[in-house]
């Protein structure tokens, strides 16, 4: 298979606000997005899936919440767990945590304000399918926005992801929603999903974004999926 | 018909954000020496008929994965048969 052929599914929730973007960074990057639609029980064969930013099912019950029961979804656990590489940003990092395919949750940000800037993080893994085209330790910008991103987890879920590394990326300067430690991504032990608060799909073209860091997510998937067939 | 009440309450090491807009807008209101506040959730199922133990069972699990999230949230669930 070659980058060109990937295809990479976006799901669209009700209430899902960045799938376009998300598809559109998914062509810029090189491959093919695929629509994927919350009802059906469909993966489409894609290659990996993205779970947008937005508001699914309104936020209602808690964020995320409710998404974890669509049926897309179902297909969505089991095929992560049998190694498909998925990536969730904002509404998608909660879903995830809902769906405890990543560990811990999201709650409104200390302060109380939704916050919407562009937020400079640091790569601290560069080993996950999403992030292996990054530095390990590089800092990028890309645009954060949410009202509900503080990562929440007790002590020995946070003790754990440090010690094995599975936190891909810190908030650098003021943590801007009270996330405990800094965390503004996570993965887990295998590598393959990975939540994300910040919004790299938005950071994917000079005329739109603060700067173009955030392809290096879609493309990683691309290198990842490369490396996978190769071996 | 059984009504079933689900009381979720986020665990206490949880920052509650609301809680405490919540606290402080009790101070400003003249309540004095409120030291802490905690905002949760109250759902009221009403169903037909008894409440059987597979009925209960189920509804634990619903309150225990869907109505509350276990990593940060308890639920205590209470039956009022009518």
């Amino acid at each position: 298979m070659s980058a060109q052929g990937a295809r990479i599914g976006v799901v669209t929730f009700p209430g899902s606000l960045d799938d376009r973007d998300a598809a559109r960074a998914v062509r810029l990057a090189g491959a093919e997005p695929v629509a994927l639609w919350h009802a059906d029980h469909d993966l489409k064969s894609v290659d990996a899936v993205v779970l947008p930013g937005g508001f699914s099912y309104g936020d209602y019950l808690r964020c995320g919440a409710i998404a974890r029961f669509a049926p897309v979804m179902q297909e969505i656990i089991a095929a992560a767990n049998q190694g498909l590489p998925v990536l969730g940003i904002c509404n998608g990092f909660q879903i995830l945590c809902e769906s405890h395919l990543l560990p811990g949750a999201l709650i409104r940000n200390d302060h109380r304000h939704f916050v919407c800037r562009d937020q400079a993080l640091q790569i601290t893994n560069n080993t996950s399918m999403w992030t292996s085209d990054f530095e390990l330790n590089e800092e990028i910008v890309v645009p954060l926005k949410n009202g509900e991103g503080g990562y929440v987890a007790s002590d020995a879920v946070l003790d754990e992801l440090e010690g094995e590394g599975r936190v891909i990326a810190r908030y650098l300067g003021v943590n801007p929603n009270g996330s405990y430690r800094d965390i503004a991504g996570i993965t887990n032990a295998r590598g393959n999903v990975v939540g994300l608060m910040p919004h790299p799909e938005h950071a994917v073209e000079p005329l739109t974004g603060p700067t173009t860091d955030g392809l290096g997510f879609f493309t990683s998937v691309l290198s990842s999926l490369l490396q996978g067939a190769a071996r | 018909m059984a009504r079933v009440v689900v009381d979720v309450r986020l665990k206490s090491e949880i920052l509650d954000p609301q809680g405490r807009a919540v606290q402080g807008a009790l101070g400003r209101l003249g309540l004095a020496g409120v030291t802490n506040v905690r905002q949760g959730k109250q759902f009221v199922i009403d169903i037909d008929g008894e409440l059987d133990e597979a009925a209960s069972a189920k509804l634990h699990e619903i309150a225990g994965n869907l109505l509350s999230n276990p990593v940060i949230e308890d639920y205590e669930l209470t039956v009022e048969q009518a």
